[in-house]
């Protein structure tokens, strides 16, 4: 997409951030009366809401795995949440980016627990600003946690792209719609494996690896603060 | 599906009988009530509502388009509810069920035949252009008492939303035109029980189902009866008193809230 | 309370490794370290490590005494919701009275609770419960609530008592399930009673001296009754 806005201004970028900054992040946990998990996001701009249901029986019966459960994240955008109205249902994208979040967290949580079993994570966007899968998936995880699901590590996503020829640590909503590229990653912070991995623009080998260090730079100061809000929860109630 | 244990339904009728409703309010008696606006940026309006623990946020996106052929100078509005899978563990996703279609129709009604939003006013090129209303109800936690949250939600976000002008180039933003809002006010039946702002529980063992909308004025503006039991024409009468009582309350907190 | 440590860890922090310790309930172990599985309390007592979650579904273990609720009335047996991640079965010969093929909704429908107890949990976690023991029984007064199955032991206190602290002073019969229902009754008053206490010991569950207080809020309150 053309525009003649400057993405990038003497170093700085147009909400004033530096190339390896992210926008700002809080999180809140347990906001949901019935739901087992759950976690209030908001990144930048977008407003996240993440629920979990589970470990109960996987229906309709034939989803169900003898060995394991299965894991049906659902990733989904309000009609409100965007610029232009968007129709309530899921579309392809949804879609898409739902299977792609199942498929990381199936990697971490401890599915052999519970065979037969569904654990279902509901991901609403109520505000949306780039990197919707990202804040998702960051706050499912937390939501996960909140519920008690057996998990191997906390799973965290966060974004990197190129601008104006220069690699930059979480877009924002101008530089998705006209940067260059977009590589948007999910990792286990213990060990650093990618779960998660998708890219769409144009990056040389070179820049890719720049892209991809900073994604991971990215994830684990998310990480950090996907820990202290959790700790923070519980912080206040234990004995002294 | 979530089954309500026989023993909790003897539980909340005996209490019933002496007078008490499980969580200890008098039977006329709504939970706590918060109302945020503005809570959603990319929506021209926004509010969320909680009652006790139902949470519901509704968002207001306006657009540009065709009025219908049989009114071509009105403007056009309407509204759907999203019981996303999240709010309880008995909803799953797919296409609307029926009880979010029945949601989204009497708030709609609610706020379509008191006229609150006066849809000549959203004429912009008469049989061509007018302004769209969309009213997007999503509901987050269901904790008893849908309809009065999203209807609450709905006229919170309408009355701090602000028609995009600009962004069409059709002159500056302006705050929707509005007429003085009916509020909702739902209670159920149970045994020969009435009570008001109906709990989860409550609304797990009601029989029927009453919706009163009143203005301020007192006047009756929209109802809807719901489930398959009945009320006879005394407890109607009674419904109509507590929802006045309490609609006149809840009005108060909605424009103070909307910061009228 | 002895002075265990009261420390909250969450998924993925290091607690020991194989050599030096016993892995217990809430961790597993990769290139022979332990780690934690669950946010929740570690407990690191001689050499066993284990992690008592703050939250979770029940998990069922055989003999575990459990309140569950009919969903549904089958021809030889009745599934049973015990807050787990699975439903139960009831099976005909599992039961004090003697049923007909066909007739189990007389004894036993959808939303009636039970007091019962596990039988067996196989391999691909399939349940069973049986009614089969002299204090077991369709439920008939009372109320059931529900609280976090990791709270039960805080629940019952040590050697029961906090439980006896609870119908002591509020006169109240009181059994807890392990799986995290709870069954009351008496006055109206008194299970109220019993709820609120019950809600402030999930909340406060980590708090030490957690008895004394409870104790004297009883205490209390049974004061400004008299």
């Amino acid at each position: 997409m053309k525009s003649d806005i400057k993405l990038l201004e003497n170093g700085k970028r147009l909400d004033g951030r530096k190339l390896d900054e992210i926008r700002p992040i809080k999180i809140d946990v347990g906001v949901l009366h019935r739901a087992e998990g759950s976690c209030y996001l908001e990144w930048g701009g977008n407003k996240v809401l993440a629920a979990v249901y589970g470990p109960r029986e996987a229906v309709p019966r034939h989803t169900q795995n003898p060995l394991r459960a299965i894991v049906n994240a659902r990733y989904n955008m309000a009609a409100f949440s965007v610029d232009d109205r968007k129709r309530p249902g899921p579309d392809r994208r949804s879609r898409e980016i739902s299977k792609v979040i199942s498929e990381a967290l199936e990697k971490i949580i401890i599915l052999e627990k519970y065979p037969r079993a569904a654990i279902d994570v509901n991901i609403e966007i109520l505000d949306a600003e780039a990197g919707t899968r990202c804040a998702g998936l960051t706050a499912a995880a937390v939501a996960l946690v909140d519920a008690g699901i057996p998990m191997k590590d906390i799973p965290v996503a966060c974004a990197a792209g190129k601008i104006e020829g220069q690699v930059v640590l979480d877009l924002g909503k101008e530089e998705d719609n006209f940067g260059q590229a977009d590589l948007p990653i999910a990792i286990s912070p213990r060990t650093g494996e990618i779960l998660l991995l998708q890219m769409d623009g144009h990056l040389t080998q070179d820049e890719f690896d720049q892209a991809l260090n900073l994604a991971i730079k990215g994830c684990n100061i998310v990480s950090e603060l996907q820990k202290k809000a959790i700790m923070n929860k519980y912080q206040k109630k234990e004995g002294n | 599906m979530t089954i309500t244990p026989v023993i909790k339904r003897e539980y909340i009728q005996n209490l019933a009988k002496n007078g008490k409703r499980e969580d200890g309010r008098k039977f006329d008696e709504y939970r706590d009530i918060q109302i945020e606006t503005n809570v959603i940026s990319k929506a021209e309006g926004s509010a969320k509502v909680k009652i006790g623990n139902t949470q519901v946020i509704t968002g207001i996106k306006i657009d540009v388009g065709e009025p219908y052929p049989d009114s071509p100078n009105q403007g056009v509005m309407t509204t759907a509810a999203e019981l996303i899978p999240m709010a309880s563990p008995d909803f799953e996703s797919g296409p609307p069920r029926e009880d979010a279609i029945e949601l989204a129709r009497v708030v709609d009604r609610g706020i379509r035949e008191s006229e609150i939003i006066d849809v000549e006013k959203l004429c912009i090129e008469e049989g061509e252009k007018v302004w769209i209303i969309f009213i997007d109800i999503h509901i987050l936690d269901y904790d008893g008492n849908l309809f009065d949250a999203a209807s609450l939600a709905s006229l919170a976000a309408l009355m701090t939303t602000k028609v995009p002008a600009e962004r069409f180039e059709f002159g500056k933003d302006y705050p929707l035109p509005l007429k003085e809002p009916p509020v909702s006010c739902t209670s159920v039946k149970f045994n020969d029980t009435i009570v008001i702002d109906p709990s989860l529980d409550e609304e797990e063992i009601a029989e029927a189902r009453l919706t009163v909308a009143t203005d301020d004025k007192g006047d009756i503006r929209a109802m809807q009866k719901g489930l398959n039991g009945s009320f006879t024409v005394d407890e109607i009468k009674k419904v109509i008193k507590s929802s006045v009582d309490n609609g006149k309350k809840i009005r108060e907190q909605l424009y103070k809230s909307v910061g009228k | 309370m002895n002075k265990e440590t009261r420390e909250i860890v969450i998924p993925s922090q290091l607690l020991g490794n194989i050599k030096e310790n016993k892995a217990g309930s809430g961790t597993y172990i990769e290139n022979g370290k332990i780690f934690s599985e669950v946010l929740g309390v570690l407990n690191k007592n001689s050499n066993y490590i284990n992690v008592v979650p703050l939250k979770g579904i029940y998990e069922p273990f055989e003999k575990d005494f459990i309140i569950g609720t009919v969903i549904e009335a089958m021809s030889s047996a009745w599934l049973v919701d015990i807050n787990a991640a699975y439903p139960a079965l009831l099976h005909v010969n599992e039961v004090p009275w003697d049923v007909e093929f066909g007739e189990t909704e007389k004894y036993l429908n959808t939303g009636d609770s039970v007091m019962a107890k596990v039988l067996s949990v196989d391999q691909e976690k399939k349940l069973q419960v049986t009614l089969k023991d002299r204090n077991l029984y369709k439920i008939k007064n009372g109320i059931i609530i529900d609280v976090q199955p990791s709270k039960v032991p805080r629940i019952i206190g040590k050697k029961g008592s906090m439980i006896s602290l609870l119908k002591k002073y509020t006169k109240c019969r009181i059994l807890v399930g392990q799986n995290g229902r709870i069954w009351i009754d008496g006055e109206y008053k008194g299970i109220k009673r019993v709820i609120e206490i019950i809600k402030l010991i999930e909340k406060e569950s980590l708090t030490y001296g957690l008895t004394n207080k409870i104790e004297d809020l009883l205490k209390k309150e049974s004061k400004d009754v008299h």
